[in-house]
């Protein structure tokens, strides 16, 4: 029996990484000659990995959603005969994986160092100690060296053994973990047996000499985007191989390599590759506009609204029945409507580019809303119409079909100021995001109950605050401070509220 | 009226830069431009490399059958003084050339790319105005080309002497190239690769051939150990050869040249045609260059080592570029700038550019010769073996010349390779290649090579240097 090593094809020009989308067999599935492994993605196309042997799952390189490597092991098979690693190994693998698993990892990482190669540009990088998965170990080799092989696949020897639990390494290495210890005595066993195998013991590069590599080891360089300045390479007189960029990559994916305390928590190395399109790429297109074009500030006031909080929860008592619950936030679009009589100048919309800025008599307030495919901001039409209960069935309404999408496109543009709130998720303070083209937002904070100085006596008070951004080519401080103070008055006072 | 293109790339000029940039590019989907005044394949395949080894190919089966009718040949060969049809050998150096031209051309259409035969001029960094070549006569309208990528292959061109212009007697290796008649007497000014190549084809052909260098020796940008057989033979050939001689101009009668030696005596080289071959600048006038004001070198434009100018999307490779003036560097860095307009990521960063000097004997370099090896501060040692103890050599009646081999004593990394002997230019492949691979001297002293053949000086050289020649 051998094992027989898949490495991720080379599908097309270019293509260094690919993304492992979908395994088409598990570890210990037996599987026949071009039967279907897996299917990779690229950003062109998807493709499938056939199985160009019969043999027996011994373990997967990847997960579902991995980006991996061209050329790194996708897949482990057990096969009739040699397979394509191992095998010359095997003669060799007893004395030298044993000699590295045999001490915990630490020892045998230290040894290793000292006996093979002793630049200290290596030591670092070279000796991948801890969290490191045998499938990275094994990476690192995957390409076939041309070298006299039995010092470099005697690594390979160790790290099949260890994963299916064989003889050398375990046995070696009883003392230590047994779910960590084989993992980790492969990949020190790798530069124990990279250390040994140049024909010449020099050190990797001499100094002053530019990073050895072929032709080909160079353009696969600079495919993956490795400079080669910083990579150890294990040939004669420094070369870098293949192998040596496998190792290099498989460190860069394991940062935690450098680490010197043991965890018990797996290390993730997987990213998701989210495209920015639809909705996301105009929430994304539009809040860089704002950000690009508006410097903003943000004012941030304390309300106490016990009182109004009292008068909420009397409306309710009273007429939740028969004319709906009420949030705060029906009485602060009216708090809005009220201070933006008195204030024009921010209930308005900045053409900057034609240089006008255009105030309404009208407010159409937008109104930030969640919805599953992101943010998006209904618009309440002639809010200064609209009495509590109306305001508020009318903002049900609008964030229920922005959520299922039924949402009118005259109900998604043309507001003239903007409102956001969180409810409970509304934190203590916020730096809303103009909704350009418009000149303000208000944001809505948490209310919190908190002792407060009243007349000499502490007492326990709701507070809430307010954290508004405004456009500061067209509004000023004082005026923006003038008007959330003005809104203040009116939700401490509630009754100001129905003074028309 | 003018028309008006839009593209991708742009390449000016179809020499071996431009045409392999065009391909590269085509294989790539980049849709590609190439616009060339004259005929495709540029200097070196009409006016250069091609047919001077044409006529060296000529000239030395001409040399060899005189050699023969000498009546006094080793190998016991007589034969009847040879006769030369200079015009029927002209026709089939420029056969060849016609066929290597004509096969670009079905290459740049199978990569589907647009050639534009006409003359470029450049407005800005993204449009070149090109007037077109047109038919006798015809009344030819310009075409604007707009492009994102503006790929500058325009080559070299022969250096003139101000005080002896090019023209009458005095030519440069384009006309040297298509002789309708041979002169008598040739003088040529300039002992590097070019005028010697010249030189031994002329006096090959029967010409009388003096050399004229202001330097010490010939071929000065060459160690004095290989360019010494090339000295041997030029004097057994007959050829004259004047060093650290001052040119002073074409003598009153216009049937000479008047030089000066070292010792300030001036006199007069019986000459019917003056070659000039003193080398190349590069081609940055004519076609509007000065209009991007890129940063230069001399005449040379300086890019970095992505071949990019001073100028975003504005590329320039070959020898427009500056030294070394090689189609082969050329064509790399065409290939390269194709990849990295496509989106990869490449450097110009060989290990090394060979150089082959086709004299006889030629000479290969690859990589560093000692001195250059002592000059970058590396402790290196060298080895050479001969190839009068090379059998293949001696069958070939050449044992003149050897390979030398340049490696770090540190690790054995090997540095360079130089050699000279008739044939060595077909080494330059080994040699390139050990470079690029990054090769030890024990790498090539444990390749096999094959027996009996002129490679094998390659392994014994490393061999030696290792301390261990088996056939020294």
């Amino acid at each position: 029996m051998g094992i027989f090593v898949i490495k991720m094809p080379d599908i097309g020009e270019g293509i260094a990484e690919v993304e492992l989308v979908e395994w088409h067999v598990a570890v210990g599935d037996a599987v026949v000659e071009d039967q279907v492994l897996a299917d990779v993605m690229t950003d062109k196309a998807t493709v499938e990995v056939p199985s160009p042997v019969h043999g027996k799952v011994v373990a997967l390189g990847g997960r579902v959603g991995d980006v991996m490597a061209v050329g790194s092991e996708l897949i482990r098979l057990e096969v009739e005969g040699e397979g394509n690693v191992g095998a010359e190994g095997a003669a060799a693998a007893p004395v030298r994986a044993g000699a590295a698993a045999g001490a915990s990892p630490r020892a045998a990482a230290a040894p290793a160092r000292a006996g093979g190669v002793p630049a200290e540009d290596v030591s670092a990088e070279d000796v991948p100690a801890e969290g490191v998965r045998a499938k990275d170990a094994s990476a690192e080799r995957a390409p076939a060296e041309d070298e006299p092989g039995e010092d470099e696949s005697s690594a390979e020897g160790a790290a099949p053994a260890s994963k299916t639990g064989g003889a050398p390494a375990r046995e070696a290495a009883p003392e230590s973990r047994p779910a960590a210890s084989p993992a980790r005595a492969a990949p020190a066993a790798a530069p124990a047996a990279r250390g040994a195998s140049p024909a010449m013991r020099t050190p990797s590069r001499p100094e002053g000499q530019k990073p050895l590599a072929s032709p080909a080891v160079r353009r696969r360089a600079w495919d993956l985007g490795i400079t080669l300045q910083y990579v150890p390479g294990s040939g004669p007189a420094g070369r870098i191989t293949h192998g040596d960029l496998d190792a290099w990559l498989a460190r860069d994916r394991n940062d935690t390599s450098n680490r010197t305390t043991a965890t018990l928590y797996e290390s993730h190395s997987d990213e998701t590759q989210v495209p920015v399109i639809g909705l996301r790429r105009k929430i994304a297109q539009k809040m860089q506009e704002s950000k690009r074009r508006i410097p903003h500030f943000t004012y941030v006031e304390e309300i106490d609204v016990t009182e109004l909080e009292a008068l909420r929860q009397t409306l309710n008592r009273k007429h939740a029945e028969g004319r709906g619950k009420l949030t705060l936030l029906p009485f602060i679009a009216r708090a809005m409507v009220l201070a933006l009589r008195e204030y024009p100048q921010i209930n308005a919309r900045y053409d900057d580019e034609a240089g006008v800025v255009t105030q309404y008599g009208a407010v159409h307030l937008g109104v930030a809303a969640q919805t599953p495919a992101g943010l998006m901001v209904p618009v309440l039409r002639h809010a200064e119409t609209l009495d509590l209960w109306s305001c508020a069935a009318e903002v049900t309404r609008l964030a229920e079909a922005a959520r299922s999408g039924k949402a009118a496109r005259d109900e998604l543009a043309g507001s003239t100021i903007t409102v956001t709130s969180l409810g409970a998720l509304g934190g203590i303070v916020s730096t809303p995001v103009i909704n350009h083209p418009e000149v303000a937002i208000v944001g809505v904070n948490r209310v919190v109950e908190r002792p407060v100085f009243v007349e000499g006596r502490v007492t326990a008070r709701k507070l809430m605050n307010l954290s508004s951004s405004f456009d500061h080519r067209v509004v000023d401080g004082m005026h923006a401070a003038e008007f959330i103070q003005c809104i203040r008055r009116h939700l401490e006072c509630p009754v100001l509220l129905f003074v028309e | 009226m003018q028309t008006q293109t839009n593209t991708t790339l742009l390449i000016i000029g179809g020499g071996p830069g431009g045409y392999v940039a065009a391909i590269r590019a085509g294989q790539l989907g980049i849709p590609t431009v190439l616009v060339e005044g004259e005929a495709l394949g540029g200097t070196c395949l009409n006016i250069g490399c091609i047919p001077s080894k044409a006529l060296i190919h000529l000239a030395g089966r001409f040399h060899e059958a005189q050699a023969l009718a000498g009546g006094d040949s080793p190998l016991g060969i007589e034969a009847p003084p040879p006769t030369l049809d200079l015009a029927r050998g002209i026709a089939w150096k420029d056969g060849i050339v016609k066929r290597l031209t004509s096969g670009v051309g079905a290459l740049l259409k199978k990569h589907k790319i647009t050639v534009v035969q006409g003359w470029a001029r450049i407005v800005d960094g993204k449009t070149v105005d090109v007037e077109l070549k047109a038919a006798k006569g015809a009344r030819s309208d310009g075409q604007r080309i707009r492009c994102e990528h503006l790929l500058l292959a325009t080559g070299s061109e022969p250096v003139a002497l101000p005080f002896m212009p090019f023209g009458g007697p005095v030519i440069s290796s384009t006309e040297a190239l298509s002789p309708a008649a041979l002169p008598k007497r040739l003088a040529v000014v300039g002992a590097g690769y070019i005028g010697l190549e010249l030189g031994t084809v002329y006096r090959k052909l029967g010409v009388e051939v003096d050399v004229i260098e202001a330097r010490e020796r010939i071929l000065p940008a060459y160690d004095a150990e290989l360019s010494k057989p090339v000295a041997a033979s030029l004097k057994a050939l007959g050829v004259r050869t004047h060093v650290a001689t001052q040119l002073l101009g074409l003598s009153e009668d216009g049937k000479g040249v008047r030089v000066q030696g070292k010792d300030g005596h001036e006199r007069t080289l019986a000459a019917d045609r003056v070659l000039v071959a003193v080398g190349r600048r590069p081609r940055s006038r004519g076609f509007g260059l000065s209009a991007l004001m890129l940063d230069t070198d001399g005449a040379a434009v300086r890019v970095d080592s992505q071949c990019r100018t001073s100028m975003r999307n504005v590329w320039a490779i070959g020898d427009l570029t500056g030294e070394p003036m090689l189609a082969h560097r050329a064509m790399a860095q065409g290939e390269m700038v194709a990849e990295l307009i496509a989106g990869h990521t490449r450097r110009f960063m060989p290990a090394a550019i060979p150089a082959v000097c086709f004299t006889d004997p030629e000479i290969v370099t690859a990589g560093l010769s000692p001195q250059q090896a002592a000059e970058a501060g590396v402790d290196a040692i060298e080895a050479s073996f001969p190839f009068a103890a090379n059998g293949r050599a001696m069958t070939l009646e050449s044992s003149e010349g050897f390979v030398r081999v340049v490696a770090r004593r540190d690790n054995h990394l090997i540095l360079g390779w130089q050699a000279v002997g008739r044939g060595v230019s077909e080494l330059s492949t080994a040699f390139s290649q050990s470079l690029e691979m990054a090769a030890c001297l024990e790498d090539v002293a444990g390749t096999i090579h094959a027996h009996p053949t002129l490679g094998e000086a390659v392994q014994e050289a490393a061999l030696r240097a290792l301390g261990r020649a088996l056939h020294i």
